[in-house]
Parts: structure tokens; C-alpha cells; sequence
């Protein structure tokens, strides 16, 4: 059974129609890729995932998996001027889906901060403000955070806009070693090389969409067109 | 002047009323961080027009415990405030404007129409701006006002990880599983109440100042979520008790008073903040 399946989703805002016929399924432990062009419906897809815009219809299944065992990096985090947080902080929060009814962080998850910040090289800024930090090192906080908060699933929406060719290589190592251990990945990614480079599974979000094995995607009409286009040797 | 101190200090009534001036103070600092980064600081003030237009009802009908009547308006105003606002940003502003200033005539039409009470705007006047001294307050308003503040205190303290998981960023907790409606519910109502009992301590104009002055003077210094909101517990227990024992040595209006040491603290934490940032 597949941890999530989707059959026949339409997206949208307000019930104005973005995209129908999205259907997928996601393996445990495997590595989906989401490619596109810029308003494909990529973001909106993976915010209908996660519950925080309704489907306009369609289906959503998740077996054996619920939203507290869910890690996600947003596209985008508007935090307001002037908002007192320090990085630890920032971090600590995405184990709150560990505590279930418990009020307070227990050693075991202030311990998981811990790594996942000594893991995304943060634990120097670990008292800083995030609003006094750079674009790329709060790229890295909420990365941290999301890491805290994945017991099962990872959903990334483009996870190295903004971080050094170095950091970002080392952010796909520690994604694809995260799946190796057997965490699943979803991510959404204009970097097609990575994509087709670490992915299992290809969701290509364009005029027509394509789902199926990174194989299948590289030998399919859409993305031999689409690898041509970005310039890709497949 | 000391010995004024000390003899007023003698009634235990006096000790009581300083008691709740300072729980009340401690609770909206508290909650006043969480208000103003979220930006429902225009909630608190819409709520506590709906306070006074309560307050004038209750006084019409004659009712001898106003709470009862003003506690509940408020809480569920305050959750109707919120549904709005969350919707559309616009909208809900012009709800709150719409409601709060509603409220705030009716009340005064009401009182109006209907005081029998021989000092109407001297009535009116401890509504807006707080009895002239907290020492009016009844045992039974100080035994409520000490119960629900140090409820809200504890239902704080103990919600605190998941109030700034909301406060911070909404669609990551929300995503997380995390029940966010729930969340805002329940700042929603402790807002409410923290404004009812707020009422009897600085009268419902002031009670925007209450809440939002510490936080925002705590923000000017420290810059983490826990710093600001310990910290700003401290300055508006430190303001709210200056504030009472001016009051009663000097003889002004308590809640001014308060509101004056809290302008006066902002004031020196701007002046740190910036003194701060040359070093
Ligand atoms: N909150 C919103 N309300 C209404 N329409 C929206 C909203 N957010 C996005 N859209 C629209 O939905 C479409 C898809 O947006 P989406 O963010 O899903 O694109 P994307 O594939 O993630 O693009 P990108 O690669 O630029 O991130 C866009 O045309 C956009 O204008
Ligand atoms: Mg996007």
C-alpha cells in the first residue's frame, strides 16, 4: 500500500481552478521529484498535500502517516519586522509535533535540535536572531526545522534557492541520506540535474502532467522535451 | 510619605488590591507579546469597547456581578473578532472599527438614557479610564480577578511552545499537524478575559496600553521569543506596582498612573535598544 496516494486532484484557490487530474502515488522510502515551470501549481500542489488549502476535488490518502510525522520547508516564511527569535528557538518548534499533549520539549527532542542544527552548520548562530541572519542561514533554520519535525515524510519546496553552490550540494547529500535511512522525500526542485540525479519518482506539473519512475521520465515525450529545454544530457 | 505607605499598607485590603493590580499586569504583558506580533493588537482595543458597551448593559439592567454579563460578550465577541479577521485582513479591520465604536456609543447612549445614578459622567469616566482608585474594587471582584489571572497565567505557561509555534509561523504548524484554530481560540479568550479584568485596573481606553507597551518595550532590547516575553512580564510588573503606590501616595487615577510608568519604561528601553546597537 502506498503511503500517499492521489487520485484525480484538483487544486485551486477559493474553488477557482488551478489544475485537475493530478494523480500520484508515494512509496515509502522513495525520493519524488516535482518539476515545472514557474506557476505550474508545484507550491499549490504540496500546500493541498499538507492540508493548508482544500482541494477543490479529488482525493488524498495517507496510510499509516499523519501530519504529525510530516517535515516541510515552505517556499516562502513572511516573518514580520522586528519578530524576537532566536534560532534555537526557531528549531526546537518543529518538534512540536513529537509532543503530542505534553507542554514542554523533552531532553530527547532538544537533543534532536541540537543535531539537526550541528547537521545544517547552525550551531554557532544557535542564540542569534533569525531576522538578523542572511537569506541562505535562514534557509538552513527552517531546514533544521523541518528536519525536526520529519519522522516519516520530508517535503521540500525548492530547498537551495538561496544557498552557496557548496551548501547546496551538501543539502542534497544530506536529503539523499536521510531517504538511504529510509525517511521519504518530496521535493520540489528546478534543479533538474539534481532531480534526475537523486530522485526515484519524477511529478512533471506543466500543460500536461507526467508521473512515473525517473526512467520513464528521461525515455517519456514531456521530459526528453523538457530535458532539451533546460539544456540537460540525459 | 513612607508612613502613608504603611498605614494604608496595614488593610489587608489595600495588600489585596495590589495583589491583583500585579497578576492582572503580569498576564497581559504576557500575552500582550503574542498580540502584538501576531497583530491583534486592534482586537484588544476593539474588545475593550465591547467591554465598556457591556458594562453599560449591565449597569442598565441592574445586574449586581457585571462580569457575568460583560466576561461572556467579550469572549465571544473576541472569537467572532477573530473568525473575521482571519479571513480577510480588510474586512476584519472594518469589523472591529464598525463593532468597537458601536459599542462604545451605545454604551454611552445607554448609560445615558437610562443612569439613575446622580454622577453620570463621573461614571462614565471611571468606565473609560479606571476608578479613580483600585482600592474600590469588592472582595468579590479582587477573589475573581486573582482566580482568572493566575488561570491564564498557568494556561500560558503551559500552552507557551505551541503559542509561539502559532505566533511564528502559522502554515508550519498548521502543516505539522498542529491544531491551529484551537490555538488562536484559546489566545482569543484568555485576550478577552485578560481586557475584562484589565477594566477594573486601568478602565477600557487604557487597556491597549497595558498589554502592548511592555512587549513593545521589551522587543527594543532582547531578541529572542522568551527573553522579550520574560522580560516584558517584569517591566509591567514593575510599572503596574510604581503605578499603584504613586497612586495611592499621590493621590492620581491608578490605571494613568500605570500607563504612565509603562510609557516612561518604553521610552528608557528605546534609549537602551539604540545605545545597544552603536556599542
Ligand atoms: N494565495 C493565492 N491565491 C490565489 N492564487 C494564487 C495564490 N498563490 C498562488 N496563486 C496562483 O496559483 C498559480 C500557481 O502558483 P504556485 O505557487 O503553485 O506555482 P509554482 O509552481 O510553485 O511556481 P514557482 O516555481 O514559481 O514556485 C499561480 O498562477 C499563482 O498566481
Ligand atoms: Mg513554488
Amino acid at each position: 500500500m502506498a503511503l500517499i496516494s492521489v487520485e484525480g486532484l484538483a487544486t485551486g484557490y477559493e474553488s477557482r481552478l488551478l489544475k485537475d487530474d493530478i494523480s500520484f502515488t508515494v512509496e515509502e522510502g522513495s525520493y519524488l521529484c516535482i518539476v515545472g515551470e514557474n506557476g505550474s501549481g508545484k507550491t499549490t500542489l504540496m500546500k493541498t498535500l499538507l492540508n493548508l488549502i482544500e482541494p477543490v476535488s479529488g482525493q488524498i490518502r495517507m496510510n499509516g502517516l499523519t501530519h504529525k510525522e510530516i517535515g516541510y520547508l515552505p517556499q516562502q516564511t513572511d516573518v514580520q519586522r522586528d519578530f524576537p527569535a532566536s534560532v534555537k528557538e526557531i528549531v526546537l518548534s518543529g518538534c512540536q509535533g513529537r509532543c503530542g499533549m505534553r507542554p514542554f520539549y523533552s531532553r530527547a527532542e532538544k537533543k534532536l535540535a541540537a543535531d539537526n542544527m550541528e547537521r545544517m552548520g547552525i550551531t554557532e548562530l544557535k542564540d542569534k536572531c533569525y531576522r538578523e541572519l542572511s537569506g541562505g542561514q535562514q534557509q538552513r533554520v527552517l531546514l533544521a526545522r523541518a528536519l525536526c519535525a520529519a519522522k516519516k515524510v520530508l517535503l521540500l519546496d525548492e530547498p537551495v534557492t538561496g544557498l552557496d553552490p557548496r551548501a547546496a550540494m551538501e543539502m542534497y547529500e544530506v536529503i539523499s541520506g536521510l531517504n538511504r535511512e529510509g525517511m521519504t522525500i518530496i521535493m520540489i526542485s528546478h534543479d533538474i540535474e539534481a532531480a534526475l540525479k537523486y530522485a526515484t519518482h519524477i511529478l512533471h506539473m506543466g500543460s500536461n502532467i507526467f508521473f512515473g519512475t525517473r526512467e520513464e521520465y528521461v525515455n517519456s515525450d514531456t521530459g526528453r522535451f523538457f530535458l532539451r529545454e533546460g539544456g540537460v544530457q540525459a | 510619605m513612607i508612613n502613608t505607605l504603611i498605614e494604608y499598607l496595614r488593610f489587608p485590603f489595600v495588600r489585596y488590591a495590589i495583589i491583583v493590580g500585579v497578576l492582572i499586569a503580569l498576564c497581559s504583558a504576557l500575552l500582550g507579546v503574542t498580540l502584538v506580533l501576531k497583530r491583534f493588537s486592534f482586537i484588544g482595543d476593539g474588545l475593550s469597547h465591547v467591554a465598556f458597551g457591556a458594562m453599560a448593559i449591565a449597569g442598565v439592567l441592574n445586574i449586581s456581578n457585571e462580569m457575568l454579563l460583560v466576561l461572556p460578550v467579550t469572549v465571544v465577541s473576541a472569537v467572532l473578532l477573530l473568525k473575521t479577521g482571519n479571513n480577510t485582513r480588510i474586512k476584519g479591520d472594518a469589523a472591529i472599527a464598525m463593532i468597537s465604536v458601536g459599542a462604545l456609543a451605545f454604551g454611552y447612549l445607554l448609560m445615558n438614557i437610562f443612569s439613575t445614578s446622580s454622577n453620570l459622567s463621573g461614571d462614565v469616566c471611571s468606565t473609560l479610564f479606571g476608578s479613580t482608585s483600585i482600592l474600590t474594587l469588592t472582595t468579590r471582584e479582587v477573589v475573581l480577578c486573582a482566580v482568572l489571572s493566575i488561570a491564564s497565567i498557568i494556561i500560558f505557561i503551559l500552552f507557551y511552545n505551541r503559542i509561539f509555534a502559532v505566533t511564528f509561523d502559522e502554515s508550519f504548524a498548521k502543516a505539522a499537524g498542529l491544531n491551529t484554530e484551537g490555538i488562536n481560540l484559546l489566545i482569543a479568550v484568555i485576550i478577552a478575559v485578560i481586557i475584562v479584568l484589565a477594566m477594573n485596573l486601568v478602565g477600557s481606553l487604557l487597556i491597549s496600553a497595558l498589554v502592548i507597551f511592555p512587549a513593545l518595550s521589551a522587543m527594543r532590547i532582547f531578541k529572542s521569543f522568551k527573553k522579550v516575553t520574560i522580560s516584558s512580564a517584569v517591566l509591567s510588573v514593575v510599572c503596574a506596582l510604581s503605578g499603584i503606590l504613586v497612586s495611592i501616595l499621590a493621590g492620581t487615577p491608578t490605571g494613568s498612573t500605570i500607563v504612565a510608568a509603562d510609557v516612561v519604561c518604553f521610552a528608557l528601553c528605546c534609549a537602551a535598544g539604540v545605545l545597544r546597537g552603536k556599542i
